[in-house]
């Protein structure tokens, strides 16, 4: 019971992040019915605005500490923050150690302007064309950017830790009643969970109680009638795809303490994402968030020791055997919707 | 000749030619100079163009010809390398039964795959296919890999299946039943052709100029030739018709009364076999055999290779490769110190700032020039490089034709 409780717990903060990537994509794919392969790495770049954000607050320069030598006797130096000057000692400090969250207010402009420039300068001529070119040019379009990063960046994994409050584990076990120490998880698994839910609850909200997202939701109902009544649906999808892209980044940068971001990151998740969008369902919003909470569980529930000891190698392969079985019995996916992208 | 037009034969032709001269055509630059390093004509390079080849060739008959993106065609790749491998352990070192057993194994994985995933089109087939693809990836790199019969078992199921991680390797103990099991001195034999070495190469040198000649290379470029010549038999045949019949329209073609699902899987079928025999000489030209031949990223360059040739056209998915591989190999070995040899006639300040802007592009970022002329490619030029060559030829074409005007007119004047 505990291990299958950890496992759930475990499975829920990759899962949030499924369900992130593939609320994007589906939301591109539901507005401007292009399949971006990119969004992986548009979660990158995410994950990497948090690594720029926490080098600028970290810049220092060099002071010479005028009663200090160092063993050899040469005049020895302090790292000075810039930010710890222009804020102060205590509240530098606080900003340095919570530049991960802090990113989020970096990453959002970053991402939408990312997002907007990418609709607006390469996807909106790919409209017309077949989905098998759009998934060649966003694909090379991954690659690009994916080596773009990886020329600034370097190859290796950039550590970024949490803020010293969340880096250590909260005993769920005793919580729940059960012997101490069983199940323990990080704390920020949760705050990432929470994140996530969060995030998803806000695009719902925006898309259901807003005019503008009422708008949005009839163009893609009906692109054509809605054009039709003099509202001008591209901009407003443009500005959509910005928002898919900013809860990819944002998604990216909240998942860089728990995995250090590394240029290839956002291709690992894609290929799990498009499966988890398949899954839940082409252009369905709840689908995607189903489906990657969903297959996010039965991955880690698959890597429980005694379901490996049953069926070797099941967690390896369990999130494909489900699509592959999902799309084979519900050729919709999940939810899908009547009339997208069906043969 | 060869139940062929004339233009297709001039293109066999063509294709024959270049392969045969390959070592002599991809070394135009003497050794030792400073081009040296352009020079893309030692043996283990010219294999892997051809053998890429293959594995395009195959892959465009199921792309170019029916429209269905495979994201998952690697996995057919590394069955046949497994293949491959396994006929060289069990058997003897002789290239033949072992390329027949991975055309085999490969067509009977793609009967298998392609019956479950042409049930789907559009972006599901290529999630299905992909989805099979990692987990034969992921099978041979962890549950495949685990010895079966228990730890104390010697010998050839020691490491399973695939070996994992390390992939499958040859061993003094394999038996071997047909051929020797070690050679005189005692080592490990390499793949061979009836008695010639798949290694053994000859060298040829003029003046600066050294050419390799290798056996490995020539076999499969023969392989190629024979690929190449069945897949325009296949473009030129009624089965070809059929299945760009698919592409165009499969709601007019069930309409008709025809049923799509057999030609669809036989070209299915035969890509995948290609991909088989694409691996199998993998294995043949380097007796090694790693799950990361299986990764998306393998079949992603399948695709890639297809599509910046020009899919749907003969040739287009072997000048694809060709190209890849020689930025792969050629391109990723110039560094800067290179890059400042070449530059080294300009003023300084002029010459750090040329090098500056190349560098990212040139080296360890190979991979950033393949993504933007890859973008390029499907941007501005959705037939490939063939498309583009043809766009050029014409314009030359109508150059010429403009400059043939005005004699023809002028001549009567005289």
């Amino acid at each position: 019971m505990e291990a299958i409780i950890l496992q759930i717990l475990n499975g829920l903060d990759k899962g949030s992040a499924y369900a992130l990537i593939a609320l994007g994509l589906t939301l591109i794919f539901g507005t401007l019915g292009v399949v971006n392969f990119a969004h992986g790495a548009l979660f990158m770049m995410g994950a990497f605005c948090a690594v720029t954000f926490s080098n600028l607050l970290t810049l220092s320069y060099q002071s010479p500490e005028p009663t200090g030598t160092d063993f050899l006797g040469n005049p020895s130096y302090d790292d000075l923050f810039y930010v710890q000057q222009w804020f102060g000692e205590a509240a530098g400090a606080w900003m340095m150690d919570w530049a991960v969250p802090l990113s989020i207010l970096f990453a959002i402009p970053v991402m939408i302007s990312i997002g907007v420039i990418m609709e607006r300068g390469l996807i909106k001529h790919f409209y017309k064309r077949p989905h098998a070119d759009q998934i060649l040019v966003t694909f090379g379009l991954a690659i690009v950017l994916q080596e773009v990063i990886k020329y600034y960046y370097g190859a290796n994994p950039i550590p970024t830790p949490a803020p010293e409050v969340f880096r250590g584990s909260f005993d769920f076990g005793a919580a729940l009643g059960f012997d101490p120490n069983v199940i323990i998880y990080p704390y920020w698994r949760l705050v990432y969970f929470g994140f996530a839910a969060i995030i998803i609850a806000a695009v719902f909200a925006f898309l259901q109680f807003t005019t503008f997202g009422m708008v949005v939701r009839a163009g893609m109902a009906d692109r054509e009638t809605v054009g039709l009544l003099g509202i001008n649906i591209d901009r407003r999808f443009t500005i959509m795809f910005g928002i898919a892209a900013a809860v990819a980044g944002l998604a990216g940068v909240m998942y860089t303490p728990i995995n250090s971001p590394n240029y290839h990151m956002g291709m690992d998740f894609l290929v799990l994402s498009f499966v988890v969008v398949v899954v839940g369902g082409m252009g369905s919003l709840p689908g995607a968030v189903l489906a990657g909470f969903l297959l996010g569980i039965l991955e880690s529930l698959a890597s429980m020791s005694a379901v490996i000891d049953l069926i070797p190698g099941i967690n390896q392969v369990i999130i494909y055997l489900v699509a592959i079985i999902i799309l084979l019995t519900r050729p919709r996916g999940l939810m899908g919707r009547k009339g997208v992208m069906e043969e | 000749m060869f139940g062929l037009e004339k233009k297709d034969l001039r293109l066999l032709m063509f294709v024959a030619g270049l392969t045969l001269l390959a070592p002599f055509l991809l070394n135009p630059f003497p050794e030792g100079s400073a081009m040296a390093q352009f020079n893309a004509g030692y043996p283990d390079l010219m294999q892997r163009f051809v053998i890429f080849g293959i594995f395009a060739i195959g892959f465009n008959i199921l792309f170019g010809l029916t429209g269905y993106l495979s994201f998952g065609h690697a996995a057919f790749l590394g069955v046949g390398s497994y293949s491959a491998m396994w006929m060289f352990k069990l058997f003897g070192m002789n290239v033949i039964p072992a390329l027949g057993l991975a055309i085999a194994m490969s067509g009977l994985f793609a009967i298998v795959i392609g019956y479950v995933s042409l049930r789907r089109s559009g972006i599901y087939f290529s999630i299905l296919t992909l989805a099979f693809a990692m987990m034969s990836y992921a099978l041979a790199y962890s549950v495949l890999a685990t010895d079966m019969d228990g730890p104390d078992k010697q010998g050839l199921l020691q490491k399973g299946l695939t070996g994992g991680e390390t992939g499958l390797q040859l061993t003094l103990q394999d038996p071997r039943i047909l051929g020797a099991q070690t050679t005189e001195s005692g080592n490990i034999p390499v793949p061979s052709l009836f008695g010639v070495e798949m290694r053994s190469a000859t060298e040829l040198n003029l003046g600066d100029w050294v050419f390799t000649f290798s056996a490995g290379y020539y076999f499969s470029g023969v392989i190629m030739l024979l690929a190449f010549y069945l897949s325009i038999r296949i473009f030129r045949s009624p089965f070809g018709m059929m299945l760009r019949a698919v592409k165009s329209n499969q709601q007019r073609l069930t309409y008709t009364g025809l049923n799509p699902k057999p030609y669809t899987l036989a070209a299915f079928v035969i890509s995948g076999m290609y991909a088989g025999l694409a691996g199998g000489l993998m294995a043949a030209m380097d007796p090694l055999a790693g799950p990361e031949r299986m990764f998306w990223t393998a079949s992603g360059e399948v695709v890639l290779m297809t599509i910046l040739g020009g899919a749907g056209t003969l040739i287009g998915p072997v000048l694809g490769a060709g190209a890849i591989k020689y930025m792969e190999n050629i391109l990723s070995k110039i560094n800067s110190d290179i890059l400042h040899t070449w530059f080294a006639f300009l003023p300084d300040g002029l010459e750090n700032l040329i090098v500056g802007m190349i560098y990212p592009f040139i080296g360890k970022g190979w991979h950033l020039t393949l993504g933007i002329i890859f973008m390029l490619v499907v941007i501005f030029l959705p037939g490939g490089l063939v498309e583009g060559s043809q766009r050029i030829g014409r314009m030359f074409k109508r150059k010429q034709a403009d400059d043939d005007k005005p004699t023809a007119t002028t001549e009567p004047a005289e």
